[in-house]
């Protein structure tokens, strides 16, 4: 299966208003789960798009012109929360019964501390802020805990600060500014912001990139993926006060990045990935190169995160913490290793197959959604992407490695998906009558999982809520775009 | 604890040699650029103005200019013509102006010039506090790095600080979205007198991708920025070897 879709705008089934919800609540209710779902402005009127991934792994999508008041649907389906409180922000239209309707982005002047908070009522009651500036190097963000004593009833995330409005000027800006821009929506996830734009351009103007090309972006994902990961468990030690390796962890992790560069002279692969291909080719030295330091970061990052699951100072800590159940998880549809973490099959490489992760392979394991799920399910992980890395590089077709990007295809609409290291990566497209991108949406996977952080802080110790922050590391800016 | 050691071992000594002169980055990193101009024709001046999705090359009283400071160091510009810029592998990059930042082909590469009194309060001990404003999570990455083992600028005196309040200045990382403009400034006002501010990455000194967004605001003119470190990212040891210039360690 492909993990992309293409289409004439006509293609997309134009319901009735009350058909639309019926339809959508319908198919939720069978276990479908949220892709995209936003407003787009038309002379006519305001009209919703909603992208729905059925459980078969078939992409569904429908439309419906929108009314000043929309039944909210948050109350039945959760994981429609931060869509339904994005498309009310941008267009004014209320959704009616939502039971927090605040702005995602806060884009008209106010801020985030500015905005309505759920308040718990008693004598003892009190109530901790913290941020937008908050203690370490990390983007900055908004938290309200409604605590008793150390006990967190609730942990409200309101974020924005980081808006820096990219989905208006990707259509608005030079068409070179393009890629940089979207790379830089998440600027830990470039190669997988990248890659999802790729998708597009290569589904708008009907191009099959050449298999050495999804080789090399098949590498350059896992590298990414390596590195998180490995920077993850490092942080995650580093917060439980295990130092040896936090501090391991810490430099391996720049020695990925290091391979990246090795790639396109960048740490974090910028300009590696780029419509119709790679940017940049690879000769045998350089393979060589790259399989013996990444052979040598992988033996190191083994013997530094195998410690973890020997110790008991470490485990006590990770065990039991910041739980997030599987039914919540499902409700709240958690993407990526968090996902997976409270026990979701959800891996895109998993669902698609698509090239070059056409023999991809893994097994649920049994997890129970705490921080200790999490950091086991990225060791897994990080031993799953070396082996891609390996197998790949091993055998690396001969192709060529950029292909033409011709004219897009007129009144299209694209949609193009990728697992990135946090999860499910969307992207969606259309273009107007000239072949020119009319409308761009970007979801990064914390759109979906900020919510599951809040939800690990229920009945948890706040003295624990960098741990479990940690455990998700989310993306402030993908989220505030 | 036997194995805690034994992986110690075998994880090695891992910090770099100081000073780092002798570092070299992968063969496809790009550092200072070198520019020559002469030799272009009239067509290839104007793809040369045209190349760049930043648009960083362009023309200023009949001089071409590259502007360091909002460059990406993307290299399309070189891929197109390599004859007019080559991006060497120079990875030292401190300026302590905006000016010194717009190159020209007649510009020698400016070094930081080091300020006696930045040297005398903060030589050896500077205690930032490091502030993103709409950044990626690049910079900020590339910051973080600097306290692990390999680059360990606590060696140095230097250490990102939890709270304004305990800090000697900011580092500011992003283009400074609309969201953070007071609560830059805010966090800058929390700073102690006598205080510094560092500007790090494409983002913060010139809006770089972002710039001229409407959504994008650009750090207030009340923060005076006390040293520019270019890049998109910039590398780690970029930004180590900068503000060891800065405080007077490296000459």
């Amino acid at each position: 299966m492909k993990d992309f879709i293409t289409g004439n705008l006509e293609e997309i089934e134009f319901l009735d208003r009350d058909v639309f919800v019926k339809r959508l609540s319908g198919e939720l209710s069978l276990g479908a789960g949220v892709l995209s779902y936003f407003s787009v402005k038309y002379k006519e009127g305001i009209k919703l798009f909603v992208f729905l991934l059925k459980k078969s792994g078939e992409i569904e999508f429908f439309s419906c012109k929108a009314d000043s008041k929309m039944p909210s649907l948050t109350p039945f389906y959760p994981q429609l929360h931060l869509f339904e409180r994005e498309i009310s922000e941008k267009t004014g239209i209320i959704f009616e019964g939502h039971p927090l309707p605040n702005p995602v982005r806060y884009e008209n002047g106010l801020t985030a501390s500015s905005g309505s908070y759920f308040k718990v009522q008693g004598n003892e009651i009190h109530e901790v802020a913290v941020g937008p500036v908050h203690a370490g190097v990390i983007e900055p963000g908004h938290f309200r805990f409604q605590c008793l004593g150390e006990n967190v009833f609730h942990l409200q995330i309101e974020l924005g600060y980081q808006h820096r409005g990219i989905e208006n000027a990707v259509i608005s800006v030079d068409k070179k500014r393009m890629l940089p821009m979207i790379e830089t929506a998440a600027g830990d996830t470039s190669i997988g912001h990248a890659w999802t734009y790729a998708k597009i351009t290569e589904a708008l103007c009907e191009v099959q990139i050449s298999k050495r090309a999804s080789f090399l972006r098949g590498a350059a994902l896992e590298l990414e993926r390596l590195a998180n990961h490995i920077g993850d468990l490092g942080a995650l030690s580093g917060d439980v006060a295990y130092l040896p390796t936090a501090n391991f962890c810490g430099r391996i992790r720049g020695e990925i990045l290091n391979i990246t560069a090795l790639l396109c002279g960048n740490r974090f692969g910028r300009n590696f990935i780029i419509p119709g291909g790679v940017e940049y080719d690879v000769d045998d030295k350089l393979i060589k190169e790259i399989m013996s330091r990444l052979d040598s970061a992988y033996e190191d990052a083994v013997s530094a995160i195998s410690l973890l699951w020997e110790r008991k100072t470490v485990l006590d800590r990770f065990e039991k913490t910041g739980i997030v159940s599987l039914e919540k998880a499902l409700k709240l549809r958690l993407v990526g290793p968090a996902g997976r973490a409270s026990g979701i099959d959800c891996d895109l490489r998993k669902i698609f197959k698509s090239e070059p992760y056409e023999d991809f392979e893994s097994e649920p394991l049994t997890l129970n959604g705490d921080v200790f799920s999490r950091a086991y399910i990225r060791w897994m992980e990080i031993k799953k992407s070396y082996k891609l890395i390996k197998n790949w590089l091993s055998r690396l077709p001969q192709g060529e490695i950029t292909l033409e990007i011709g004219p897009f295809k007129k009144n299209s609409f694209a949609l193009a998906l990728t697992e990135g290291w946090r999860g499910e990566i969307c992207h969606v497209c259309f273009t107007d009558d000239k072949g020119e991108i009319s409308f761009y949406k970007i979801k990064d996977p914390s759109f979906h999982n900020w919510q599951g952080l809040a939800m690990a802080l229920r009945n948890a110790q706040i003295s624990d809520f960098p741990l479990c922050n940690k455990s998700f590391n989310l993306s402030y800016c993908g989220h505030d775009l | 604890m036997i194995k805690e050691i034994l992986a110690r071992i075998k994880q090695g000594y891992r910090t770099l040699p100081f000073p780092f002169e002798k570092i070299k980055l992968s063969e496809r990193y790009k550092g200072y650029p070198k520019l020559d101009f002469s030799n272009l024709k009239e067509s290839e001046i104007e793809e040369l103005l045209s190349v760049c999705p930043n648009s960083c090359i362009y023309k200023d009283a009949g001089k071409i200019n590259l502007d360091l400071g909002n460059c990406t160091f993307c290299a399309i510009c070189e891929k197109k013509l390599p004859q007019a810029v080559k991006f060497s592998k120079d990875w030292s990059m401190a300026f302590s102006s905006r000016e010194d930042l717009i190159l020209s082909q007649d510009t020698k590469k400016k070094s930081y010039v080091l300020r006696e009194e930045i040297r005398k309060l903060f030589g050896r001990s500077l205690r930032l506090r490091q502030v993103s404003a709409g950044g990626c999570n690049a910079c900020e990455a590339d910051c973080n790095v600097l306290g692990t083992p390999a680059f360990d600028m606590g060696r140095f005196g230097i250490q990102f600080v939890a709270s304004p309040r305990h800090a000697d200045g900011i580092l500011i990382t992003g283009p400074v979205s609309e969201n953070m403009y007071t609560a830059l400034i805010k966090t800058y006002r929390a700073v102690p007198d006598p205080k510094i501010a560092i500007a790090v990455g494409a983002c913060a000194i010139g809006g770089g991708i972002y710039r001229n967004l409407p959504k994008v605001k650009g750090i207030s003119e009340e923060i005076n920025i006390d040293l520019y470190i270019p890049g998109c990212p910039p590398n780690p040891i970029t930004i180590l070897d900068a503000l060891l210039r800065f405080i007077g360690r490296i000459k």
